[in-house]
C-alpha cells in the first residue's frame, strides 16, 4: 500500500475510534442532564460517572491524534482548513476546553443546574460543529481568491446537506452512547439504569437511520460525484444497515446489550469507512487530494515506523485500561473505591 | 505596536502558550514528584509519603485537565493561526508532532489507570509501577515538542526547493543542534518548578502554624528535590548559553547587549539601555565573564549584534527577561541551600524569614518559566523558522484574529479562576488526616 493510503487508512481508524468514544462521552452528558430534569438522575448517573472517570482524557487524545496526523501526512490541509476554519474552529475549541475542564472540576465542586445544562448542551453542540468539517470537505464552501482562503459561512448555513450532517451527528451520538451505556449498566448489575438506557437507545435508533438517509439524498444534489462513488460501494452501506437491524433486534428483545453494542460499532464501522472510501481521492474538494501527501520518502518511512511502534505501545495499554475499568464488574458496579 | 494580523496572531499564540505552560510545567513535574513520594512511602513503610502522593495526585487531576484542554488549543491554533508555516514546515516536523501525540496518548491511558486504582492491588509496588508510564509519557512528550521548537530555532535536515521543503531527514531535523540544551533545560526546570511550588505549599502551611510531622516531611522532600533539579537547570542553562554563542549568536548578543564582536567580553547584569547610543547605565559589568560563559575561555571571541543586519535583530528588551530568569534561577538554588545549612542541626526550627523565601519561590519559579520562554521566543524574532521563514509571512490572512484574542482571553480567565477555586476548595475541605500523625500502623511493611 502506498504511503498516502496507509496514512488515510490509519487516520480514519483513529477518527472511527474518536466517533465511538466521544459519542459515549457527549451522549452521556446529555442523558445525564435529561435524567436530571426528568427526575431519574439517581438511575443513571453513577454508571455514567464511573465510565467517564478514567476515560475522558483518552477521548480527547483520539481527536488530537487525528488532527495532528492529518496535518503530518497532508500538510496542505493545515493551510486550507486552518485559514478557513479560524472562527468555527476556535469556537469548537473553546467548547471542548470548557467541557473537558468542567468534567474535572465537577468532581470536586458541587454541580449546579446551570453547569449540568451546559455540560449536556455542549455534548450536542460539539459533535454538530465538528461534523461541519466533514461537510466542508465536500467542497463548495471554501473559496480561494488571490491566495486568500475564505469560508463562505452563509452558503454553509443555508445548505440542506450541512444540516443533514448535523442531524446525523447528533442522533448518532445519542444512539451510540445509549447503546453502550445500556450495556455498561447491565455489566454494573444495575437493571433499572439498563432499562432506562435501553429505552434511550431505542428512541434514538430510528432517527439515526432517518438522518443517514437524509444525508444520502442531500449529497446527491450537493456532490453528485461523491454520491456516484457511494453507489459503487453500496454493499458497505447495506452491511451497515444490516448491522443496525441486528443490534435493534437484540435491544428490542433484551437479548444481549453487549452484542447489540458490538453490532452498533460494526454499523458505524461500515458506514464511516464507506463514506471515507467514496470521499477519496479528495480530502478537500477541489483543493487537496490524497496524493498531495508529504513529499519526502524518508519522512514517510519514519512516520510509518513511528506509527507501528506507537500502536504496539497503545493497543496493549488500551486493553489494560478496559480490563481494569470497562470490563471489570466490581469496578463498574462501584464496589471498588478508586478515588485517591 | 502595530496591531496587524501578524501581531494579533502573535498575541493569541503567546496568551495560549503562557497559560498552557503553567499547567504543562506541572504536568511534566508532578508525575515525577508523586512517583518519588510513593516510592519513599512504600519503601520506608511511611504513611506520610503515601498520603503526600495521594494528595498531590488529587490536585494534579485538576491541573492536568486544564493542561490537556489548553494543549489541545495550542495544537490546533498552530494550524489556525500559522497556516503558511504549517504548510511549509509540516513536512519537516511531522514526525516529532506525531510521536508527541503517541507519548501523550500513552500518558493519558496510564494516568487514568493510576489515578483510579490506588487501592486496587494488594502489592503496592504494582500501583507504583503504573505511575512509571505516566512519568515516561509526560517527559517524552515534553522532549518531542521541544525538538519541534528547537527545529524552529536551528532548522536543518532538509532542502529548500522553489519555496517547498523537500528531502527531509527526519532524525537530523529532530536532533538539531538546539535540541539537547532546549529539551534538557525545559524538562529540568519543569521538575525544579514543580518541586518549588509544592515546597511553597508546605512552607505556607508551616507559616500558618501547622507543625504536623507530615508537613515537615513534605517540606524536606521538596527542598531536596528543588536543590537537585534547580542545580541541574542552572547547569543546563550554562550549556544553553554556549549553544547560543555558537549557533544563534544574535539571540545571545541581544540578551547581553553585546554590540561589538570582541574577545574578553564582559557580562552585564541589570542596567538600562539607551537604544540610540547603546550606552548602558546602572548596569554591573563583569569583565571576561561573557567570554567565559559563552566559550569556556575568558578571552574567547563573542559575536556582537552589530554584525547582524538591523532588520534581522531581535528586540533589545530581551536582556531584562534573561536577567530576571537567571536571577530567579540563582534564587532557586540558594534558598534550598540556606534551608539545608539551617536544618543541619537536628530539630532546629526553620526561621519565619526563610520560610517566607520558600513561599515566594513557588510563584517566582513559575515566573521564571514564563520569562525564559518569552526570552527564547522573542529572541528569535523576526524569524519563525530561523533563516528561512519570517514570522510576518506566515500568519493567517483571516480578518477575525482580533475577536479570537478576546474569545480565548475570556476562556483562559475563566479556566484560571475556576481551577484555582476548585484547588483551594479541595484542599480546604480535605485537611491532612490527623491519624497520619498518630503513629498508625503502616499498612505496608
Amino acid at each position: 500500500m502506498s504511503l498516502e493510503n496507509v496514512g488515510i487508512t490509519v487516520l480514519w481508524m483513529f477518527l472511527y475510534g474518536y466517533v465511538i468514544v466521544a459519542s459515549i462521552d457527549f451522549g452521556a452528558g446529555f442523558f445525564s442532564y435529561y435524567s436530571f430534569i426528568t427526575g431519574r438522575e439517581h438511575l443513571v448517573n453513577g454508571v455514567i460517572e464511573r465510565y467517564l472517570s478514567p476515560m475522558w482524557e483518552v477521548t480527547n487524545v483520539f481527536l488530537i491524534f487525528f488532527m495532528v496526523g492529518l496535518i503530518g501526512f497532508y500538510p496542505d490541509t493545515a493551510y486550507y482548513y486552518g485559514t478557513a476554519l479560524l472562527v468555527p474552529g476556535s469556537i469548537a475549541l473553546v467548547l471542548l476546553a470548557l467541557r473537558g475542564s468542567f468534567y474535572a472540576f465537577s468532581h470536586y465542586a458541587k454541580s449546579s443546574a446551570l453547569y449540568r445544562f451546559l455540560y449536556g448542551a455542549t455534548g450536542l453542540f460539539i459533535p454538530a460543529s465538528l461534523a461541519t468539517v466533514l461537510t466542508i470537505s465536500e467542497g463548495g464552501f471554501i473559496d480561494e481568491n488571490n491566495g486568500k482562503v475564505t469560508l463562505a459561512l452563509d452558503r454553509l448555513l443555508s445548505n440542506p446537506y450541512s444540516w443533514a450532517v448535523v442531524l446525523v451527528a447528533v442522533t448518532s451520538v445519542l444512539y451510540i452512547s445509549a447503546s453502550f451505556l445500556a450495556y455498561y449498566a447491565k455489566k454494573a448489575r444495575d437493571p433499572a439504569a439498563a432499562e432506562t438506557l435501553r429505552r434511550f437507545a431505542l428512541a434514538t435508533a430510528l432517527p439515526t437511520i432517518f438522518a443517514s438517509l437524509l444525508v444520502f439524498f442531500t449529497l446527491r444534489t450537493h456532490n453528485p460525484g461523491h454520491f456516484e462513488r457511494m453507489l459503487d460501494i453500496y454493499p458497505l452501506f447495506l452491511g451497515s444497515f444490516g448491522c443496525f437491524l441486528v443490534a435493534f433486534a437484540l435491544q428490542v428483545t433484551r437479548k444481549s446489550y453487549g452484542w447489540a453494542f458490538v453490532w452498533v460499532m460494526l454499523q458505524f464501522l461500515f458506514a464511516l469507512f464507506g463514506y471515507g472510501a467514496s470521499h477519496l481521492p479528495y480530502l478537500l474538494e477541489p483543493y487537496i487530494k490524497v496524493h498531495d501527501s508529504i513529499t519526502s520518502p524518508q519522512m514517510g518511512l519514519a512516520l510509518v515506523i513511528g506509527l507501528i511502534a506507537g500502536l504496539c505501545l497503545l493497543i496493549p495499554s488500551l486493553v489494560l485500561l478496559m480490563k481494569l475499568f470497562l470490563f471489570n464488574t466490581k469496578y463498574a458496579s462501584g464496589k471498588l473505591s478508586e478515588e485517591p | 505596536m502595530n496591531l496587524d494580523q501578524t501581531m494579533l496572531a502573535r498575541i493569541l499564540t503567546m496568551m495560549t502558550l503562557s497559560f498552557h505552560i503553567i499547567f504543562a510545567t506541572l504536568g511534566v513535574g508532578m508525575p515525577l514528584v508523586i512517583s518519588i513520594a510513593e516510592f519513599l512511602g512504600i519503601r520506608r513503610g511511611d504513611d506520610h509519603y503515601l498520603q503526600m502522593a495521594k494528595r498531590w495526585s488529587k490536585g494534579y487531576t485538576v491541573t492536568v485537565a486544564v493542561g490537556v484542554v489548553t494543549g489541545t488549543c495550542i495544537g490546533l491554533q498552530l494550524s489556525l493561526l500559522w497556516p503558511t508555516f504549517m504548510k511549509l514546515g509540516g513536512d519537516a516536523i511531522a514526525l516529532p508532532l506525531f510521536l508527541e501525540t503517541f507519548a501523550f496518548f500513552f500518558e493519558a491511558i496510564f494516568l487514568g489507570i493510576y489515578l483510579y486504582s490506588w487501592n486496587r492491588f494488594s502489592n503496592p509496588w504494582i500501583h507504583w509501577a503504573l505511575g512509571i508510564p505516566v512519568l515516561v509519557g509526560s517527559s517524552l512528550s515534553a522532549f518531542f515538542i521541544m525538538t519541534v521548537n528547537a527545529f524552529m530555532n536551528a532548522p536543518q535536515g532538509f532542502k529548500l526547493q522553489d519555496g517547498k521543503i523537500v528531502d527531509v531527514q527526519p532524525i537530523l531535523a529532530m536532533f538539531n543542534p538546539a535540541t539537547p540544551t532546549k529539551a534538557g533545560h525545559m524538562i529540568l526546570s519543569a521538575w525544579a518548578t514543580t518541586a518549588f511550588v509544592l515546597a511553597c505549599l508546605a512552607a505556607y502551611r508551616m507559616l500558618k502554624g501547622n507543625k504536623q510531622e507530615y508537613v515537615k516531611k513534605a517540606l524536606r522532600l521538596t527542598m531536596v528535590l528543588s536543590l537537585v533539579f534547580s542545580s541541574g537547570t542552572a547547569l543546563y542553562g550554562d550549556l544553553a548559553g554556549k549553544y547560543l554563542a555558537k549557533h544563534q549568536p544574535e539571540k545571545l548578543a541581544a540578551a547581553e547587549w553585546h554590540f561589538d564582536t570582541g574577545t574578553q567580553a564582559s557580562l552585564v547584569l541589570g542596567g538600562v539601555l539607551n537604544e540610540q547610543t547603546h550606552e548602558i547605565s546602572y548596569g554591573v559589568k563583569i569583565p571576561y565573564l561573557l567570554s567565559f560563559l559563552a566559550t569556556g575561555s575568558p578571552t574567547g571571541e563573542v559575536k556582537g549584534l552589530n554584525e547582524v543586519a538591523k532588520d534581522l535583530q531581535p528586540p533589545l528588551f530581551v536582556h531584562y527577561l534573561f536577567d530576571a530568569m537567571a536571577g530567579i534561577g540563582s534564587y532557586m538554588v540558594l534558598v534550598p541551600l540556606l534551608y539545608f545549612l539551617w536544618t543541619r542541626k537536628r530539630g532546629r526550627e526553620v526561621p519565619k524569614g526563610l520560610m517566607r523565601l520558600i513561599v515566594w519561590g513557588g510563584p517566582l519559579a513559575m515566573l521564571a518559566i514564563q520569562l525564559g520562554w518569552v526570552f527564547s521566543e522573542v529572541g528569535r524574532q523576526p524569524w519563525i523558522l530561523v533563516g528561512y521563514l519570517k514570522t510576518g509571512a506566515s500568519a493567517t490572512t483571516s480578518a477575525h484574529v482580533g475577536s479570537m484574542v478576546i474569545l480565548f482571553g475570556l476562556l483562559y480567565v475563566f479556566l484560571g479562576v475556576a481551577a484555582s477555586r476548585v484547588l483551594l476548595r479541595m484542599f480546604r475541605n480535605n485537611p491532612i488526616p490527623a491519624d497520619v500523625d498518630q503513629g498508625r500502623e503502616p499498612h505496608v511493611a
